[in-house]
């Protein structure tokens, strides 16, 4: 019987099973996964992407504290209702920047990933603070916190160091000015110019409307860039995928 | 006692603990051939679909399967099947379009769903609007900017103050608390509670109507009923955008508002924007639902 008369040997060496069954597990692995790391078509090249800007960087971080993902999505599924619904499917350019990803898994909340530009910062600032004061039937907790959290983004350029180094491309400059373009963003007669050069389409508004950075600006700036960064209408969808 | 005698014949795994050996009984014929088939079902899926990573993709698998062909097919079917409906709708003279019954039940129901869609967030799920937070009622008969079909897509296609849209609605009332004196606020809140038929106090109101005629008369006009070439609210009805007590209508004056609603067409939205037909769906829509003039 040759090689299966060997199996003696594997199952008495718990040492050379335990092994062995990792290399066979990692079959599967290497197959499923390696390949999406050099794949030319994994992540498909749109215009308009840039990473997030130290503001909006910080209100993902409010997001993911808060756990928004629990409830919410970030991924428009290629399905007619949901194109209908939340607009273009989410390609997987629109969140080559995120560490981690905020797919998110289920839809208490609805999905968010073009939420920008839909509604107004007033809206967003009624909704976070009291969301059934917009939407009656909505179960969403209140978040009127975020606007007395004022933030003053000491550490924000070591975040965005801790992005670069897993990947995101920001540049040492982006990196030095991020404390003064955190700033800046929620100041529209600012010296706006470095941060729009950096961050092409970021908006520079005060989300909140009122004075100083609070995590209700950062928010809703994150929300408000959401899905508007690729240039739909130089996007050709690849029919491989 | 006899069957494991008979179970003798039958060749042990060579195995043996301790002198307790296992015999190694053939696996049922209909499980061994359903594990076969699976095997084989496996490797025909991997021909069929897209399946194993090459140097620079997939194998897209015979069977041309392509989840974002198969949406942008499921879209122009429909599409196609609501072409001519579409079509009348995109190019119909709105102020006709109550009496083609079939064309308006048809933008009635599309008109719903958008509405559901993209303006209940603001306006509510049954367009009742937020009473006195700025977010309008759409069901009574005020109307900021007019409020026939046509009024309604303009609005609609164009937003309110909206900065992508050079034709978009826009009034700014400035915010007289840097203009008038704090009395002047109060005595014109009076007058403007007086003639909204609300209780006021007509000692402060007769010099707040001096105040008014200078200040505010040129955009709500003499008698306070509003412009809406300018977007200039009515004073005179019950119906207040942000509230009509003494404390909201002083901050309104003194401070302005300046409510804003999207562009919602897709001149200046891209693909989640919504395109003519459908914005003449959600305006049939809205026009319907009470307010419609």
């Amino acid at each position: 019987m040759g090689i299966l008369d060997k199996h003696k040997k594997l199952e008495t060496n718990a040492t050379l099973l335990l092994v062995c069954s990792f290399l066979v597990v990692t079959v599967g692995g290497i197959v499923e996964i390696a390949p999406l790391f050099y794949l030319e078509n994994t992540i498909e090249e749109v215009d308009g992407v840039r990473p997030y800007s130290p503001l909006e960087l910080t209100g993902r971080e409010v997001y993911i504290r808060e756990g928004c993902y629990v409830c919410h999505s970030q991924m428009i599924r290629p399905m007619r209702d949901e194109v209908e619904r939340y607009g273009h499917y989410s390609l997987a350019a629109e969140s080559m920047y995120d560490h981690p990803f905020q797919w998110g898994s289920k839809r208490t909340g609805p999905d968010l990933a073009r939420v920008g530009g839909r509604y107004s910062d007033e809206w967003h600032v009624d909704h976070f603070t009291d969301p059934q004061s917009v939407v009656p039937e909505s179960v969403m907790p209140k978040y009127a916190f975020l606007s007395e959290t004022l933030i003053d983004g000491e550490h924000i350029d070591e975040l965005l160091a801790t992005h670069a180094f897993v990947g995101v491309p920001y540049s040492d400059e982006m990196i030095d000015a991020a404390k003064s373009d955190f700033r800046v963003q929620i100041d529209p007669f600012g010296d706006i110019d470095g941060l729009l050069e950096r961050y092409p389409g970021a908006q520079v508004r005060n989300f909140d409307g009122e004075p100083g950075v609070s995590e209700m600006d950062a928010l809703i700036a994150y929300m408000q860039m959401l899905g508007t960064l690729v240039d739909f209408s130089t996007f050709e969808a690849d029919a491989s995928r | 006692m006899s069957k494991k005698d008979d179970k003798q014949e039958v060749e042990t795994t060579g195995h043996s603990w301790d002198g307790i050996e296992e015999y190694n009984n053939p696996l049922p014929r209909w499980w061994l051939w359903t594990f076969y088939v699976t095997i084989l079902w496996g490797v025909l899926y991997t021909i069929a679909y897209p399946a194993w990573p090459l140097i620079s993709g997939a194998t897209p698998g015979f069977l041309g399967f392509s989840t974002r062909a198969d949406v942008a097919e499921d879209i122009a079917a429909v599409d196609a099947a609501n072409a001519s409906n579409l079509e009348a709708l995109r190019t119909v003279e709105l102020a006709s379009l109550a009496s083609n019954t079939d064309l308006q039940n048809f933008a009635v129901n599309a008109g719903a769903a958008l509405f559901r869609a993209n303006c209940s967030q603001c306006h509510g799920a049954g367009a009742a609007g937020v009473q006195a937070s700025g977010y309008p009622n759409l069901l009574d008969d005020a109307w900021l900017w007019g409020g026939t079909v046509d009024d309604i897509a303009f609005t609609i296609s164009h937003g309110i103050r909206n900065e992508q849209s050079d034709d978009t609605r826009w009034s700014e009332m400035p915010a007289f608390g840097e203009i008038l004196e704090e009395e002047d606020i109060t005595n014109v809140v009076q007058f403007v509670r007086q003639i909204s038929g609300q209780d006021h106090d007509a000692a402060l109101a007769t010099p707040g109507a001096v105040v008014f005629e200078e200040n505010c008369s040129s955009c709500h006009g003499e008698a306070g009923m509003g412009d809406r070439e300018l977007g200039a609210p009515n004073l005179t009805d019950a119906i207040w955008l942000y509230g009509g007590s003494v404390e909201t209508l002083s901050d309104t004056v003194a401070n302005s508002r300046f409510g804003v609603m999207p562009a919602w067409s897709e001149e200046f939205r891209g693909a989640s924007g919504l395109s003519q037909a459908e914005i003449n769906a959600v305006a049939a829509y809205v026009h319907q639902l009470g307010g419609g003039e």
